[in-house]
């Protein structure tokens, strides 16, 4: 089974409820689902929709054609209907008309006034889905005294009843969960990966689509002991981190490109201050306000270049939410070790798309402080922050432990011990003990993903979030297909890690770059540093997320 | 004692005149005197002539960038409350340039001392107008005078709810340790405007300009510091005689106050609970 649905209307016409709610009453079915959010900058009004795709086993990616559509108002009929397969539904309250027979008009405005309460209309459309789906509905009772008071519940049971009562069922949605899972967004995840990995100091300025990271820490907060703060500016939010970081907590901020651009100074002096900080990049169409609540992914050049001057740092980009959990923990850890800037690179995609998963495993979590032992201090030996070393990594002390130590960071280039030099030689041995952190760091990149089949004619290639759409492109090109398709998805892609593209470019016949971007920035990359140039392209980058479909056909036509 | 236990200035790069001199030995009597170890004390710059205190002491030193001592320093202090956290930086640093932190660290409070050495104009950048230089002031960038009005640090701290607010003089050393020790000893934001001579490039500020106009609060009519009303008058006062000492002063919630779990432990020190985190992810089952 693959069901596909999509719920629209106007912002502030209840259908963030309809889709959460009928979410969460598909993931505690046992089914797995996928939903897409496409909402607009604005509070009210406008044109907003979820589209929410669930199976009985896990659902890669969105898809385009429609199974139903529950339409809250005309527009969304009239914007999707050409999206609708042929044996599909639409399902409207009586104000929503066409000559259309695939439409279903129930009075569920007029049944939640009889029930007592206007507000519980998208609870009428909400029973008459689940009877449609087979959906059972023994645990409604729990989700909505979880969400409401006891009266108001009871209302919404009864509107959820009576909109039962108006269909058959129709499709048969079976249940098979995959093990234990989770139904999260890649947010959900960078944040619990953070949490993991013993995040004490959050940081940050709102902004779209990075908010819910730090909404999620701040609701968690108390009983997680973590300072959440929200800075007057993004310069701020990354300054208290790297000042919360400097005395030895965890501290991460995370913000969108705009705000990013803000924080490219202090990204330097974290660089030559070598003090670790994890930064979330969750990117959203630039430059400048750009399309602020849309997706694309253009800052891959930005955040492996940004700041003047030169100093190693890592950027990861983040796949799907449970490589959100895990590579935001592993940030952490390399953050310490290399004390450099870790910028973890998602996208609105990733950040709103809310999915079942396989749960998220803390045990498999190590927390790698990388921190130096006091002890040698304390008996006397002398503490330099910046000592010279071969792996250029050099002792962290937390100031304030030992007496008669001090531990001194600076912005202007510095000696061993932390203090100002404009002494030639001084300088090239810090520029190169930096140098060499990076180089320790290449060893231990993580090669790309490869999707489909290994043996491939065809190679794709992307990174970051686009493996959604990617891993479903390559089972769709590879259905009765005589040429054989691989993909390469980058997480780790600075340092680049280049091992396995430069052994499967020699026997492919075609290499095409997938982005949500207009220049092909990993196609320039790839060229940059292995001199590997495409043989083709699909690019993205109206705001809107490519669809398997999409890539399968483009990729055909190449 | 081992010397490495006592504060010790080391050499500066500062002119010789400086008022950033004063200052300097100021902090470290007073420190001494309140007994706390270099170890136990971070200060944070930002960057200019003053911003460089840091380095001269041997104590934690923490130079950020221009304009931002501020928020490393708050940060500092929430995530290790044992430190005592100091910003040493100049005019440019905490008005011009941090002016927006300077706003919003009123308003966050966290439990840190503020002294910004105040000479009204750039010294590390040789003579520019800065945010408290006078109208009229002749600079470099500024050939026909100021004509932008000064910030009134002062007033606007008191305005934006500040607990301590002071002035003080570096010609009154006396004074300025006082100045420093009840600002230390403070629960919360404490700022401390130090009026300091620049001998390279304020040609108008001078000691002698300072030590003409210059009066203590202390002096002839009982001032009440605690009347936010009569602070925010004697705050205005500036030109032919300036007020030092304390202008206000108000107990308050520091920022660290507001957190249980902060009372009896740093977030520095509190252990990792994974209990806690795999609560939250089954939340989500």
């Amino acid at each position: 089974m693959d069901y596909n649905i999509l719920i629209g209307g106007a912002a502030g016409q209840g259908m963030d409820t309809l889709a959460t709610v009928f979410s969460k009453i598909l993931h505690k079915s046992g089914l797995c689902l996928f939903t897409l959010q496409d909402y607009m900058s604005r509070v009210r009004g406008g044109h907003n929709y979820y589209q929410i795709r669930f199976s009985d086993t896990f659902v890669k990616s969105h898809r385009e054609d429609l199974d139903g559509i529950i339409a809250l108002n005309q527009e969304t009929l009239d914007l999707h209907i050409g999206r609708l397969k042929q044996d599909g539904f639409i399902l409207a309250d009586e104000n929503v008309t066409s000559k259309d027979s695939r439409l279903i008009t129930i009075p569920a405005a007029l049944i939640a006034k009889e029930v007592g309460n206007v507000k519980t209309t998208s609870s009428v459309t909400l029973g008459f889905l689940c009877k449609l789906f087979s959906i059972e509905s023994t645990f409604m009772g729990d989700i909505f005294s979880g969400m409401f008071a006891e009266s108001v519940a009871k209302q919404n049971i009864e509107s959820f009843t009576r909109g039962q009562a108006l269909t058959e069922s129709k499709y048969k949605a079976s249940k098979a969960r995959p093990g234990k899972t989770m139904l999260v967004h890649g947010n959900h995840g960078i944040a619990l990966g953070a949490l993991a990995a013993g995040l004490r100091f959050y940081s940050a300025y709102p902004m779209t689509p990075s908010t819910t990271i730090m909404s999620f820490l701040a609701k968690k907060a108390k009983a997680a002991k973590v300072i959440v703060e929200q800075a007057e500016d993004e310069i701020a939010a990354i300054h208290m981190a790297i000042g919360a970081s400097y005395t030895g907590v965890r501290a991460m901020t995370g913000t969108s490109g705009g705000g990013f651009s803000l924080m490219v100074e202090a990204l330097g002096f974290a660089g030559i201050a070598e003090i670790p900080v994890v930064i979330a990049l969750i990117q959203r169409p630039g430059p400048a306000t750009g399309l602020p609540t849309r997706t694309e992914q253009s800052d891959l050049m930005y955040a492996i270049n940004a700041s003047h001057g030169e100093f190693g740092r890592m950027v990861i980009a983040l796949r799907n939410p449970e490589d959100a959990f895990y590579q935001t923990a592993r940030a952490f850890n390399i953050a310490d070790k290399y004390q450099m800037p870790v910028i973890l690179l998602g996208d609105q995609y990733l950040a709103d798309a809310v999915q079942t998963v396989k749960a998220f495993d803390i045990d498999k979590i190590k927390i790698e402080r990388h921190l130096a032992e006091p002890k040698p201090y304390l008996n006397g030996k002398d503490y330099n922050r910046y000592e010279l070393t071969q792996s250029g990594i050099s002792p962290r002390l937390i100031p304030g432990l030992v007496p008669g130590t001090a531990v001194n960071i600076d912005s202007d280039e510095h000696d061993v011990h932390g203090n100002i030099t404009e002494a030639a030689d001084v300088r090239n041995s810090m520029v190169e003990k930096r140098a060499r952190k990076f180089e320790r760091l290449k060893r231990e990149v993580m090669e790309p993903e490869l999707l489909g089949d290994d043996s491939m004619d065809i190679l794709l290639l992307g990174w970051g979030s686009i493996y959604s759409q990617l891993s479903e492109a390559v089972d769709i090109l590879n259905q009765n297909s005589k040429r054989k398709y691989g993909a390469l998805v980058f997480g780790d892609i600075w340092p680049f890690p280049q091992t396995t593209l430069i052994e499967k470019a020699r026997i492919v016949k075609k290499i095409i770059n997938v982005e949500q971007n207009h220049d092909g920035q990993l196609a320039r990359l790839v060229r940059e540093v292995t001199g590997i140039q495409m043989d083709g392209s699909v690019l993205r980058y109206d705001g809107h997320p490519l669809s398997p479909a999409e890539i399968a056909r483009k990729v055909k036509e190449i | 004692m081992d010397k490495k236990h006592k504060f010790e200035t080391i050499e500066t790069a500062w002119c010789p005149g400086c008022g950033n001199f004063a200052i300097l030995d100021a902090l470290k009597e007073t420190l001494t005197e309140l007994k706390v170890k270099p170890h136990e004390v971070l200060i944070v710059g930002g960057i200019g002539q003053a911003a460089k205190t840091p380095q001269y002491l041997n104590v934690n030193g923490y130079e950020s960038l221009h304009g931002r001592a501020l928020p490393p320093a708050a940060a500092a202090k929430i995530a290790n409350q044992k430190l005592k956290v100091i910003v040493n930086t100049g005019d440019g640093d905490s008005y011009g340039e941090g002016g927006n932190h300077f706003i919003h660290n009123i308003r966050r409070n966290v439990d840190i001392t503020h002294f910004v050495h105040d000479n009204q104009i750039y010294g590390l950048t040789k003579g520019q107008s800065s945010p408290t230089s006078d109208l009229g002031h002749i600079t470099d960038f500024t050939p026909e005078g100021v004509i932008d009005r000064p910030i009134n640090p002062v007033a606007t701290a008191i305005a934006l709810g500040a607990g301590f607010v002071a002035r003080a003089f570096t010609g009154d050393k006396e004074h300025l340790m006082e100045m420093m020790k009840e600002a230390l000893n403070h629960n919360g934001y404490a700022l401390v405007d130090i009026l300091q001579p620049c001998v390279s490039f304020n040609k108008v500020n001078t000691f002698a300009w300072y030590s003409k106009r210059v009066y203590k609060l202390t002096e002839g009519k009982k001032y009440d510091s605690t009347d936010k009303g009569a602070a925010f008058q004697k705050a205005l006062e500036w030109g032919d005689k300036i007020p030092l000492g304390i202008l206000y002063r108000e107990e308050k919630k520091s920022y660290t106050d507001h957190f249980d779990f902060l009372k009896t432990t740093t977030l520095l020190e509190l252990p990792h609970d994974k209990k806690v985190v795999r609560g939250f992810i089954e939340e989500f089952f």
